[in-house]
């Protein structure tokens, strides 16, 4: 079967990962790795594994641009922001792990279809990746008037992006519970736990539905579970749903409250490092889905990419 | 005759008082409580929800009133004091902060693990553009050794905090520990030391004082005690002993007791008091505002409170993980479960 050829523009923790991830992918081959640092250890693993590599970055991968077809952005927000543009007019599909949000949100089994032709998608947050499948898991079942998820990293794996602006990480995975999940309301909250050995990422997800049938959260939670695990085997519940009765005024509603663990796969980022794994799992698993639409040719015929 | 040596007193009675309240303080007590406090001369009076700015949820507990009508009603009656608010960074956001200083917010203590201070950056930035007065609160104090809290400090001091506080969350620390870590974070900041104390292990005044004699001027009180846990360093209690010592805080001692008596203590659902479940709190190195949260927990998966804490404390659960609680009760119901049926 024909593989389309994926770029790893960055040469950190991320993308590392993502080169050993997209090995092991059916529909992608990892072809190119971009880095700014000519001696990093990313960057010597991509050409021990037989990638075409460049330490200059953005110029050196649109030199290369023969050479692949779609490209994950594993730099920071404010690199793609200068990033984005240049890709677009080398009409490059872009998979944007950063919050930089220059694209549209996707969670990839809940709203990917919503934007199929997009030149440029944005991967959340680990917070959103992490919960929002569940969210929308209960919408298929009820009206989710709220819902509010903790999550809770190592200390270790929440880099400087994530410290220096934790604001752009609530609001975010916040408005994904609502916009792709579904709720009307959505809220999140972030801890970083510095405990060693690390701990593994845990996210509690509290939702507020309407009286319906346990039996029928609990289906729809587990399939969702299990469509998850497909592309992040170490996604877990901790505990069974915790389903209880509540009373606004005589209105009687369900609080449904799911405990999740997530690990990383191990395969460059450390397994307690789930919430960084969860992304690079999620963005493989974009990359895929574009990359299988490419090969049907069905990608850009739904809707046609804007006109330069 | 030498100056006296002022202490400077951040009342948290509407702030961590509101965990003892599970957040159902009314506006109408916030001004009544907020206007006695100002009145005996309280330097700086805290009001928000008890995990602090935004933190109404269904993991802290939703707030009775929203918190801006919590903080106008405060605003309005604070004549010569100053308001002040807390914020978590990762609970509040800076559109928390910035709602507080346009209602008339002064003081903004922002808290972080004792070990993640680099996430209070932009907060603290954004507080100082304000032009309020910061207060970088180093929580669980108990967790990080006096090396850590050195270096955490300077971190804060370096994002702009005008004060860095040992933050006793777990009310489990104790004299000689308090002393460590305040000289350590005295001998590398050139701002001020504070402290901020819980009874759980009926040390929260003598803490406080240990504190004051190594450089700590900020101290953090709540009147009648009112706050998490076993409740926090009493301020009346604290205003008679610094006065007896020969230190200043600006606040009369007979109308503090009165407000302690007579507007205070009338709104708190039950005493303040070390029970079995927050004196485990201060023995295990439990932060103090999961106490409702396990006693609830407790009740509903009939298990005991303590056990729950304990359980908590071994996990290393930090600040802002109460969603842990009803898990780790769940995880003991389900263990004794299968001890009863082997």
């Amino acid at each position: 079967m024909e593989k389309i050829r994926a770029a790893i523009l960055g040469s950190g923790n991320i993308g590392t990962d993502l080169m050993y991830k997209l090995k092991r992918s059916p529909f992608l081959i990892p072809a190119v790795m971009a880095g700014i640092i000519p001696d990093s250890e990313g960057l010597a693993r991509a050409k021990a594994d037989g990638l075409a590599t460049t330490a200059e970055g953005i110029d050196g991968l649109l030199t290369l641009s023969d050479r692949f077809d779609i490209v994950f952005e594993a730099t920071t927000a404010k690199a793609h922001k200068e990033h984005a543009p240049k890709l677009k007019d080398a009409k490059k599909i872009a998979i944007d792990l950063t919050p930089a949000a220059v694209g549209p949100y996707v969670i990839p089994l809940v709203n990917l279809e919503e934007h199929v032709g997009e030149p440029n998608v944005n991967l959340v947050s680990c917070g959103g990746q992490a919960t929002v499948p569940l969210v929308s898991a209960l919408r298929e079942v009820s009206p989710v008037e709220y819902s509010e998820i903790v999550a809770t990293v190592s200390s270790k794996s929440a880099g400087p992006g994530t410290r220096q602006n934790i604001d752009e990480f609530t609001e975010t995975t916040a408005r994904s519970l609502e916009r792709i999940g579904g709720a009307k309301r959505g809220k999140a909250i972030i801890v970083l736990n510095p405990a060693e050995p690390p701990i593994l990422m845990r996210n509690t997800i509290y939702s507020i539905v309407e009286d319906v049938d346990p039996e029928k959260i609990r289906k729809s939670i587990e399939e969702m579970v299990k469509r998850i695990k497909q592309y992040v085997p170490g996604y877990e519940l901790r505990a069974k749903p915790l389903i209880e009765e509540l009373l606004d005024g005589n209105r009687k509603l369900k609080k449904v409250t799911l405990f999740v663990e997530v690990a990383g796969a191990g395969d460059y980022l450390p397994k307690y490092a789930g919430n960084l794994d969860v992304m690079t799992s999620a963005a493989v698993r974009v990359g895929e889905e574009i990359g299988r639409r490419l090969v049907a040719g069905t990608w850009n015929k739904t809707r046609p990419m804007e006109a330069p | 005759m030498s100056e006296k040596i002022f202490i400077h007193i951040l009342d948290s009675t509407l702030r961590d008082g509101s965990h003892a309240l599970s957040h159902q303080l009314t506006s109408e007590q916030v001004s009544d409580v907020a206007q006695g406090l100002d009145e005996a001369g309280v330097e700086m009076i805290e009001v928000s929800h008890g995990d602090g700015l935004g933190g109404a949820s269904i993991t802290y507990g939703f707030s009775r009133e929203a918190e801006r009508e919590l903080l106008k009603a405060a605003s309005a009656v604070i004549k010569k004091g100053k308001l002040a608010v807390l914020l978590l960074p990762g609970i509040g956001t800076k559109d928390d902060l910035k709602m507080a200083a346009d209602l008339g917010a002064k003081v903004a203590q922002i808290a972080t693990h004792v070990t993640e201070a680099d996430i209070a950056e932009q907060h603290i930035a954004l507080a100082k553009r304000m032009g309020m007065e910061v207060i970088g609160m180093l929580m669980l104090a108990h967790m990080g050794s006096p090396e850590k809290i050195a270096e955490q400090g300077k971190v804060m001091e370096s994002c702009g905090a005008d004060v860095v506080q040992v933050t006793d969350s777990a009310g489990a620390l104790m004299p000689a520990t308090v002393v460590d870590r305040v000289r350590a974070l005295r001998d590398v900041i050139k701002v001020g030391v504070g402290f901020h104390g819980h009874n759980n292990l009926s040390l929260a005044v003598a803490n406080s004082v240990a504190a004051i004699e190594q450089g700590a001027r900020w101290i953090d009180s709540c009147t009648c005690g009112l706050g998490a846990g076993s409740g926090n360093t009493q301020t009346e209690v604290l205003v008679a002993v610094l006065d007896k010592m020969g230190y200043a805080t600006g606040i009369d001692l007979w109308k503090i007791m009165d407000v302690a008596e007579g507007i205070v203590r009338p709104i708190m659902p039950k005493p303040v008091r070390i029970g079995k479940a927050s004196l485990t709190m201060g023995y295990a190195g439990v932060y103090s505002s999961f106490l409702l949260h396990a006693d609830k927990a407790a009740q509903q998966f009939g298990v005991d409170a303590r056990d729950i804490l304990v359980e908590i404390g071994k996990r290393k659960a930090v600040g802002g993980q109460e969603d842990m609680i009803v898990e780790v009760a769940m995880d003991l119901a389900e263990q004794r479960k299968r001890q009863v049926s082997a």
